[in-house]
């Protein structure tokens, strides 16, 4: 096992070698805020730790620190909506959606307020334990009527989302990759659609299905099972609810087995959702669930958190591997 | 160890050795909350070292003392605490954020010493308030000890224990808050503003003192004073300076993390010699 010490860093996979891009979301939040003027900032005093202190430096005006106060937070977010502005407040997934919940619930998606949640340390993204680890988030907010839940992987896909979800009216969640973010996606080719997934490679022996960090992880499997002459498809499903049932099936109909990633704990996320969807349509298949297992992790590293709690690209190929030979 | 006359060297000597440890965990680590627990130790030795009843070898004794713990982030100076109080081994200090080390960054109650798990700012007080009623009920003679953060007064929770406490008037429940002026985004005043305090803590129904929370005295002298009004919670705010007793620490720009050079280090630990 790896062994490291608990960092604090403004970046969210330090494991990945790859090219990152700094802070996506401040800047997309600030090039769409140049064309919306009804754009608003907020933050519970984390706004230099979700990358919101971007668009404060660029619109001091309308940009509202709220200090470290959740609920309130999502409700003046509430009441902005209500007074016609475009509110964009951002906290941690843990402190949004554990503390705030009947804040979103009520104040946000009941009525459609207009909110957007920007929600930064999803899943094993910090090394701080239970009190930060947003692990279950997705659940919770997947189980909100009229919200719009969005996981996305990198920083090509939260540059394209940010624009998309200020043009959609309504209540959406989104969970948010901060500082160095990864760049899995190409730019040049991949486009995001609100409840659409995208199928970023095909294969006919096992399809992994993924949403979030996850999907570069899913891609290196698939990369990694070709070299082993086995061939898988990967479908990212950033959208979370509206869940694209149609891009799952239809999948679900050609390659029996399935196996889904995600930066979440295992019940109530993505699994949940693919697993829903199948047994709704009844299709019989083959799943097997990669993500945190039923338990709140760990303080530590996150090559040591990852690996333990199986979310590096060993055990996702592991997982592929049994299911093709099962 | 408490009821008689605090010995003021005493303490100071206790609170420089719990400087000297948070200096040492922290150096391990190369960042982290070093402003914080250096600030913090002058409590955390007038509390350890002369008014809480505690038993080093039996930290489930149910006449303990409570000392609750909300900000997680601070663990770095109550593990300090805790070590040179004898309940962990000092050397185990060197494992603070290491991968499987019980001395995590931001503190658990998997951690003896601990009584519940802060970092979710704004839970403290609220577990706090229920500890003391539920020591009331047993009829148990221990004290409930809260440490807040000027931060953690930005939570709605926090207030919402406050009214609470005085509306049972736990007399048996001290409150502290370190008003460093800081929290994350900046000084506290301008992320929002939370004064004027004692007002504040007096209009919630507290017994309230604001002082000087790197005067060991006036530590000692203001828990006394509190103990002697009846029917009501206690509020000692305590004005604190992030850093205190390394200068290059106190005179930096204020951060909530700091991040120290390698080569910084050596420094700091001659300044803190140095210092009283
Ligand atoms: C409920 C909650 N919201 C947000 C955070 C993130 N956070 C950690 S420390 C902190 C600043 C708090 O300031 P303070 O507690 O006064 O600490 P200091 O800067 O003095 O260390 C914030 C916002 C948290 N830990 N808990």
């Amino acid at each position: 096992m790896r062994t490291g010490v608990t960092a604090n860093l403004l970046a969210t996979d330090p494991s990945s070698a790859a090219k990152t891009v700094a802070a996506p979301f401040g800047q997309a939040l600030v090039a769409a805020a140049e064309r919306e003027p009804r754009i608003v900032g907020l933050t519970a005093d984390l706004g230099k730790y979700t990358d919101m202190h971007v668009f404060a430096q660029r619109f001091p005006q309308r940009f509202f620190q709220i200090g470290m106060a959740e609920q309130n937070l999502v409700g003046i977010a509430a009441g902005l909506a209500r007074a016609g502005w475009i509110p964009f407040a951002s906290t941690y997934c843990v402190f949004a959606t554990r503390r705030a919940y009947d804040f979103i619930a009520i104040g946000c998606a009941l009525g459609q307020a207009n909110v957007k949640i920007i929600a930064g340390l999803p899943g094993l993204t910090t090394g701080y334990g239970g009190t930060h680890q947003g692990i279950e988030d997705l659940a919770l907010m997947r189980s909100i009527p009229n919200l719009v839940v969005i996981d996305p992987c990198d920083a090509t896909e939260i540059a394209q989302v940010i624009p998309m979800i200020a043009a959609y009216r309504g209540p959406v969640y989104m969970r948010l990759l901060r500082g160095q973010a990864p760049v899995t996606l190409d730019p040049a080719s991949y486009r995001f659609e609100l409840g659409k997934a995208k199928l970023l490679r095909d294969g006919a022996d096992a399809a992994i299905i993924s949403a979030g960090l996850m999907t570069g992880r899913a891609l290196d499997t698939a990369q990694q099972l070709a070299e082993d002459g086995i061939h898988a498809a990967v479908l990212h499903v950033s959208t979370l609810k509206p869940f694209d049932r149609e891009a799952v099936l239809a999948l679900a109909r050609r390659v029996k087995k399935i196996v889904t990633a995600e930066n979440h704990v295992v019940t109530g996320g993505l699994a949940g959702a693919v697993a829903d969807t199948v047994a709704d349509a009844g299709i019989s298949i083959r799943l097997k669930r990669v993500g945190i297992p039923d338990c709140f992790c760990e303080s530590g590293s996150l090559p040591c958190l990852q690996q333990r709690y199986g979310l590096d690209t060993e055990n996702i190929v592991l997982a592929a591997k049994r299911l093709v030979e099962s | 160890m408490n009821g008689n006359n605090p010995d003021i060297a005493c303490l100071k000597a206790r609170a420089k050795n719990i400087r000297r440890h948070v200096l040492r965990m922290a150096e391990r680590v190369g960042q982290g909350y070093v402003g914080q627990g250096l600030g913090i130790a002058d409590l955390l030795a007038a509390l350890y070292f002369h008014e809480l009843r505690y038993d080093a070898k039996r930290l489930d004794w149910p006449e303990r003392d409570r000392f609750v713990l909300s900000i997680g982030h601070y663990s770095i100076g109550l593990y300090a605490a805790l070590a040179e109080a004898g309940v962990i081994p000092i050397e185990e200090l060197d494992t603070y954020g290491a991968d499987g080390s019980r001395l995590e960054m931001s503190g658990s109650e998997f951690t003896p010493g601990f009584e519940m798990t802060g970092g979710s700012l704004g839970h403290g007080l609220g577990q706090a308030v229920g500890m003391a009623l539920g020591l009331r009920l047993d009829a148990r003679d221990a004290r409930v000890f809260c440490l807040l953060s000027d931060g953690e007064l930005h939570e709605g929770a926090t207030w919402e224990a406050a009214m609470a406490g005085a509306h049972y008037r736990l007399d048996h429940l001290f409150a502290f808050i370190d008003c460093n002026n800081q929290v994350a985004d900046g000084p506290t005043a301008q992320v929002m503003n939370i004064e004027p305090l004692q007002l504040k803590w007096q209009a919630f129904g507290w017994d309230t003192q604001r002082i000087n929370g790197n005067r060991i005295e006036d530590i000692t002298d203001a828990i006394a004073r509190a103990k002697t009004a009846r029917n009501q919670p206690h509020a000692i705010i305590l004005d604190t300076l992030m850093g205190k007793g390394v200068t290059m620490f106190e005179n930096r720009e204020k951060q909530h993390f700091i991040r120290v050079e390698a080569r910084e280090w050596e420094l700091a630990r001659k300044q803190l010699e140095a210092s009283l």
